[in-house]
């Protein structure tokens, strides 16, 4: 965990006090909507379908037992009862009174947590890998890095006012859990050949109308540069982003426009008026916050513990564990996934007193520490082996121990034309029937590692074209209409998915995706042969000739 | 369902009506023909050609601090007068989410 200092109590505080004031202002009719729209943006605050929605950041995902019990009394008090985690490592209330609102904020701000820069065009949240601190053979910690980021650029007058929102993220694993390929600054924890701690960094990824591929500009920035480099990204980008048109605003379309050896130049150039100035990060600046960061007092545990292999004749309970609990770096621990996408419920959503039960458990078996994954899932990072069986029971009584982490039915998406004022089409149902038709536990361990996506429009906040399956809702005369593309990966082989025919309409998307995981199933070469790999063999031919034969 | 926010020329096929959500509170009101705001659709006024829709929204909107992001919705009205939703998305500003217990007040 890292602990806020005075200076980052100050400001939360301080923007507590500030925003009171606006509303204030707002709601006595002293500012109009549209002199207020851009401070509530600057706040979290949309408005959208039924309501006002809220967005809070987590800061590189890692929460409290405190903050979640902070963020379960949000949606319990001035909420219905329940909040939505979504795939930037955020959690949105939907259902908030913009009277009411800066209580809900002061109330988050007594556990330094805040909602600055969750919308805007400015730099928003700096997400990184759920499982980080604690993924076996990771680099190092890179929450120390993001925490760099992020207090350099909260408020940062030069990103305040971006052609558009920015987002960056990290990682310190070769295995990408991070989607850093999809961001538009992507970071990757390495070492140069002298053992010293350095980034490559990817620029110009993205989704949205106009996907991306995010692209190395630097194979190596050295971790003392990295603020001046992402400062020079960050002025090119200032200085020719385009701000007449809101769909060609991303760094992502200069960076393709200028081609990345033309914007790389261009980096180049800026960076080398100021790499060697106060930018420049003192060792003593990273270890002043490594040291904030608290680690767990880990104990000398069995790799195997009574408790575990007595447990394994519990089937239910395997299921579980071979499911949602992965390695830890210390020998004994594990790393525990929560599942949030139970059996025909929307995906990502908590209740309070789930929120609540979990921090509980978080305290009793995971050194007080959470994680939210931008799949829409929570983790216990530090989870002793010996307490797993006490650990999966409470979970199970709590509907969080569906056995589903990277299944068919670990559905992510977007909220959709059930709340988003942006969207075209709905999400959660979509995902609600498919989770019903793949419910059988056996069954979607024989299809295996599959990643269903499902965005409500085309800002694409579901990661549709980078779902294994991806799921798109448009309008077309009137009505909803799904497009499929298959193909699609956020990894560290981050790759676009491909349309696989004309849209479906809204009670066809499930037999349209039971009909391409039965292609799969018939296609695949041996069991081990996951759903990707079949698609990389065979393209979409096969699939779309299933799906399309009939209809 | 295209979004409101997306659409550029007011021009109308058939009965609207003006809607937005409250400003202290979010929640979806309609335009009424006394100049206020309900949230009630029965109480709404109906448009039925672009010239009125106009003029109803220009007046909604100014009201800015009674409701904001006001828009026009279509509506159809029964023989007995009774108003609907015109499509999914009013239909689901209306009547609530559509996926059913977690999100229920």
């Amino acid at each position: 965990m890292y602990a806020y200092d005075e200076i980052d109590r100050t400001l939360v505080n301080e923007r507590v006090s500030e925003f009171r004031d606006q509303v204030k202002r707002r709601l006595s009719g002293e500012l109009t909507e549209d002199e207020f729209k851009i401070l509530r943006l600057q706040n979290g605050v949309y408005l959208q379908l039924h309501a006002y929605m809220f967005r809070v950041a987590i800061p590189y995902g890692t929460l409290a037992t405190n903050q979640l019990r902070a963020l379960a009394h949000v949606a319990r008090k001035y909420d219905r009862g329940y909040g939505h985690f979504t795939t930037r490592q955020n959690i949105q209330f939907n259902w908030i009174k913009l009277a009411e609102l800066p209580d809900a904020l002061e109330d988050l701000a007594k556990v330094g947590i805040h909602a600055m820069q969750t919308s805007g065009n400015n730099m928003r949240n700096v997400t990184s890998d759920q499982w980080a601190g604690v993924a076996p053979g990771e680099i190092e910690d890179p929450r120390i890095w993001s925490e760099l980021i992020r207090q350099h650029t909260t408020l940062h007058p030069e990103f305040s006012f971006l052609p558009r929102k920015f987002k960056i993220a990290i990682t310190a694993s070769d295995h990408d859990r991070a989607a850093i390929k999809i961001h538009d600054i992507g970071l990757k924890l390495i070492k140069n050949e002298k053992g010293e701690t350095g980034f490559e960094v990817l620029v110009g990824g993205g989704l949205g109308r106009t996907p991306f591929i995010g692209k190395t500009i630097k194979h190596f920035v050295h971790g003392r540069d990295i603020l001046s480099y992402i400062e020079a990204i960050l002025r090119v980008y200032n200085q020719y982003g385009r701000r007449d048109n809101i769909y060609k605003a991303r760094i992502k379309i200069l960076v393709h426009e200028l081609g990345i050896e033309k914007f790389s130049r261009e980096v180049e150039e800026e960076w080398q008026h100021i790499r060697n100035s106060s930018l420049q990060i003192d060792d003593e600046v990273i270890e002043d916050i490594r040291s904030r960061f608290s680690y767990p007092n880990y104990e000398k545990l069995p790799h195997m513990p009574d408790e575990l292999r007595q447990a394994a004749a519990d089937a239910d309970f395997e299921a579980w564990r071979k499911n949602s609990v992965a390695p830890h770096k210390v020998q004994g621990y594990s790393i525990v996934t929560i599942s949030l996408k139970p059996i025909g419920k929307p995906p990502g959503d908590a209740t309070a007193e789930q929120m609540e039960a979990l921090a509980d458990l978080a305290d009793k078996y995971s050194f007080g520490e959470i994680r939210v994954g931008h799949e829409q899932n929570l983790a216990l990072p530090h989870v002793a082996k010996r307490d797993l069986p006490a650990l999966w029971k409470a979970l199970d009584k709590l509907g969080l121990a569906t056995p589903n982490v990277n299944l068919i039915t670990d559905i992510i998406a977007c909220p959709g034309l059930d709340y988003c004022s942006l969207a075209n089409a709905r999400s959660i149902p979509i995902a609600q029937e498919l989770t019903r038709r793949f419910a059988n536990h056996e069954l979607a361990n024989l299809i295996g590692r599959l990643h269903i996506n499902i965005s409500g429009c085309i800002n694409a906040c579901g990661h549709h074209h980078v779902g294994h399956i991806g799921i798109l809702g448009v309008e077309k005369n009137g009505e909803e209409v799904y497009q499929i593309t298959i193909g699609g990966r956020a990894d560290e082989n981050a790759a676009l998915g491909t349309l696989i025919g004309p849209g479906v309409k809204f009670d066809e998307v499930a037999d349209v995706i039971e009909d391409v995981v039965e292609a799969y199933l018939a296609l695949r070469e041996r069991p081990e042969e996951l759903f990707m790999d079949t698609v990389k063999r065979l393209g979409v031919e096969p699939f779309k000739e299933r799906v399309y034969a009939t209809r | 369902m295209t979004s409101p926010l997306e659409q550029k020329k007011i021009k109308i096929a058939g009965p609207s009506v003006v809607t937005a959500n409250r400003t202290w509170d979010g929640i979806v009101v309609y335009r009424t023909a006394a100049k206020s705001w309900s949230a009630d659709l029965s109480e709404a006024a109906i448009v039925r050609n672009s010239d009125e829709a106009k003029t109803l929204l220009a007046e909604s909107v100014a009201d800015d601090v009674g409701a904001v992001g006001a828009y026009i919705a279509p509506v159809q009205v029964g023989a007995d007068g009774k108003i609907e939703p015109g499509n999914l998305r009013e239909q689901i500003r209306r009547t609530g989410v559509t996926i059913g217990q977690s999100a229920q007040a």
